[in-house]
């Protein structure tokens, strides 16, 4: 048994870094606080993917689904009741005439994305490996298309607009602390830790009595409800939300922050999520020209070169990420 | 109905899709056979070498196609040495995602060098003539249609040829069903996956040629969804086996190029949901693939 103070440990450090990114925003200017406010919202989306595909050793490329419903549900309840009677006619009643406040709609937007991965989850996590992996990219096609298409319930193949901006500083580095939080206390549980060890041998799992489908169904609703309250914070930032934005390029970027900080932590996804996000600004600030000491001017277009190829070098020296997948903690005991 | 509605025009176009499709499926399978790898930047080979045709349109035609051969099988083997290779045994997941980011790092490139000219997009002329059309008792049939499925029968009967005559496709099958006994009994790593990487890039630049063909106009996501639906074929094929793979990939092409000429656009906005809904129910019922029987059905593989 861990003595608790080191698991204590384990969770302050994600936590101080969140807090020391959140700090740093309130410093900044507008036109940069967008950028830690992002990588803050980054993180809260990883933690939630970590939740279930760090847990559980299953790829999945549905996550970004949860995040998707969760940003349309709080988005479409906020937006002002004038505006959506005017803009968002075709939209179902009971959505066009009442609107909620920006905290009770983050919880709007987690219990959408938990019951939406649940009921998903329920015949999916029978599947584990590559048909997993193509099975959730199914769900995230099929989110795609139905938010796309369907103008009932929200604003179709056109931006959502008008959704208040209330995530500043505080809300962010709140929401993201919120979601280490929740991912910290379930993977110290009990399910949490049964399905890593489904995750690490799931033939000794099972023979041992751990209903493997249960647990993943169950990390696989924890991770919904996470990835559906880091939409609604990511909506209640942008102000503006098309579906492309919550699509394939979202589910490759925050699955390659969770690689790439190391699949297998918490402390790697927070970990990937910021590096990626920070590099990520750094270089579309050098884009336009900035100084560190030296003056920095990249030519237009080689941000997206250098991101990816420094994300594919650290993979290939680092398979296993930046954290080793290891939890944060003391040097000494830099084991797993 | 939709039945009534399917012509002779819409299932050649189709039957052209599914020959294109089965190569790359078999190109994907191929190195997922001796890796266990899934490169998902595939279609940046592919997009690499119609950007190779689109900068050589005023070349001759063959040295043109040449040139892409020579670019694609290139990166392929260039991808395999500086990536693939560091990362053999690793996790799935990490394989995957580093791919994604060398698609990532590829489609960067061609976007810059797509950029140079202030628009996006290049068009391939050299080998458009092809996609003209000859009447085949009474029908227009694309000239294209007839020589994908030509060129892709020919390359999968020389790639049997390949893997069951020589010693090379032996060692190479022997690695794709066991790659640690192989190794243990002699194969050497490292040449077979080159081998795979070989086989695997001659495919991706012949693809880029038929695909070319059919649409000549090549920007940086060129193939890019190509690449997703026939990987999606691919495992619901069932990737463990190449023919069962490669029946996934021309299944998918065939099918999407069927529904797509048959359903008018209005009818076709739900059109991807049912689809990948019927992808689900296949991989729930037959998760090892819906071609794989017998005990290959019962491994449950990575």
């Amino acid at each position: 048994m861990r003595p608790r103070i080191e698991s204590a440990v384990e969770l302050i450090g994600p936590v101080a870094l969140v807090a020391a990114v959140g700090l740093v925003a309130t410093t900044l200017s507008r036109a940069n606080e967008i950028y830690a406010l992002n990588a803050l919202v980054s993180v809260a989306i990883v933690v939630a993917i970590y939740v279930f595909v760090g847990t559980s050793g299953v790829l999945s490329f549905g996550q970004i689904s949860f995040v998707a419903v969760g940003a349309f549900a709080a988005g479409i309840m906020t937006v002002p009741l004038e505006s959506k009677r005017g803009v968002l006619t075709e939209l179902f009643p009971f959505l066009r005439d009442h609107t909620i406040g920006n905290l009770p709609s983050l919880v709007l937007a987690a219990a959408v994305g938990g019951v939406f991965a649940f009921v998903v989850g329920l015949p999916l996590m029978r599947l584990s490996g590559l048909a997993a992996g193509i099975a959730t990219f199914a769900v995230l096609e099929i989110t795609h298309n139905v938010l796309r298409e369907w103008t009932r319930i929200g604003p179709g193949a056109t931006t959502l607009s008008l959704v208040p901006e209330t995530v500043g500083p505080l809300q962010a580095t709140l929401g993201a602390v919120v979601a280490i939080v929740v991912a910290f206390a379930y993977q110290r549980s009990r399910p949490g830790r049964l399905l890593r060890a489904s995750r690490e041998d799931p033939a000794a799992a099972r023979g041992v009595g751990v209903d493997v489908h249960r647990q993943r169904l169950l990390a696989f609703t924890v991770s919904g409800a996470l990835a559906g309250f880091a939409g609604g914070l990511l909506v209640h930032l942008l102000g503006s939300i098309t579906t492309e934005q919550v699509y394939l390029e979202l589910t490759f970027l925050t699955l390659a922050m969770l690689v790439v900080g190391g699949l297998t932590s918490l402390w790697g996804a927070v970990v990937g999520a910021l590096a990626v996000s920070g590099l990520d600004s750094f270089l579309s600030q050098a884009e336009q020209g900035i100084h560190v000491g030296v003056k920095v001017d990249l030519p237009s277009g080689t941000r997206l070169v250098i991101l990816g190829a420094l994300m594919t070098l650290v993979l290939v020296l680092r398979p296993s990420g930046l954290t080793g997948g290891r939890e944060f903690g003391p040097p000494s005991r830099m084991r797993r | 109905m939709i039945v009534a509605s399917v012509d002779f025009q819409t299932l050649s176009d189709a039957l052209g899709l599914g020959a294109i499709y089965a190569l790359m499926a078999v190109g994907i399978g191929l190195v997922f056979g001796v890796l266990r790898l899934v490169n998902f930047a595939y279609g940046q080979l592919v997009m690499a070498g119609a950007y190779t045709l689109a900068f050589t349109s005023g070349w001759p035609v063959a040295a043109s196609i040449v040139a892409c051969f020579a670019v694609v099988v290139g990166l392929s083997l260039a991808m395999d040495r500086a990536v693939f290779r560091p990362l053999r045994g690793q996790s799935p997941a990490v394989m995957l995602v580093t791919t994604f980011a060398i698609a990532f790092v590829l489609q960067a490139i061609a976007l810059i060098v797509d950029l140079r000219d202030n628009t996006i997009g290049e068009i391939a002329s050299s080998v458009a003539p092809l996609n003209r059309s000859v009447s085949v008792g009474g029908v227009d049939v694309r000239k294209i249609t007839i020589v994908a499925v030509v060129v892709a029968a020919v390359a999968l009967a020389l790639l049997a040829l390949l893997l069951t005559r020589t010693t090379i496709g032996l060692h190479t099958r022997a690695a794709a069903s066991d790659f640690r006994t192989a190794r243990l009994l002699g194969v050497r790593a490292n040449r077979v996956i080159a081998f795979a990487a070989l086989l695997s890039g001659v495919l991706a630049a012949t693809v880029s040629v038929l695909l070319t063909v059919q649409t000549p106009f090549v920007s940086p996501d060129f193939a890019l969804r190509d690449t997703i639906v026939v990987l999606v074929g691919v495992v619901v094929g069932g990737i463990d086996r190449l023919w069962t793979a490669t029946l996934g990939g021309f299944t998918i092409g065939f099918a999407s190029g069927v529904i797509n000429g048959a359903l008018p656009t209005d009818k076709t906005v739900y059109l991807p949901s049912a689809v990948f809904a019927l992808v689900i129910l296949v991989l729930l019922l037959r998760p090892a693939g819906l071609f794989a029987w017998g005990r290959h059905a019962a491994a449950e593989r990575v």
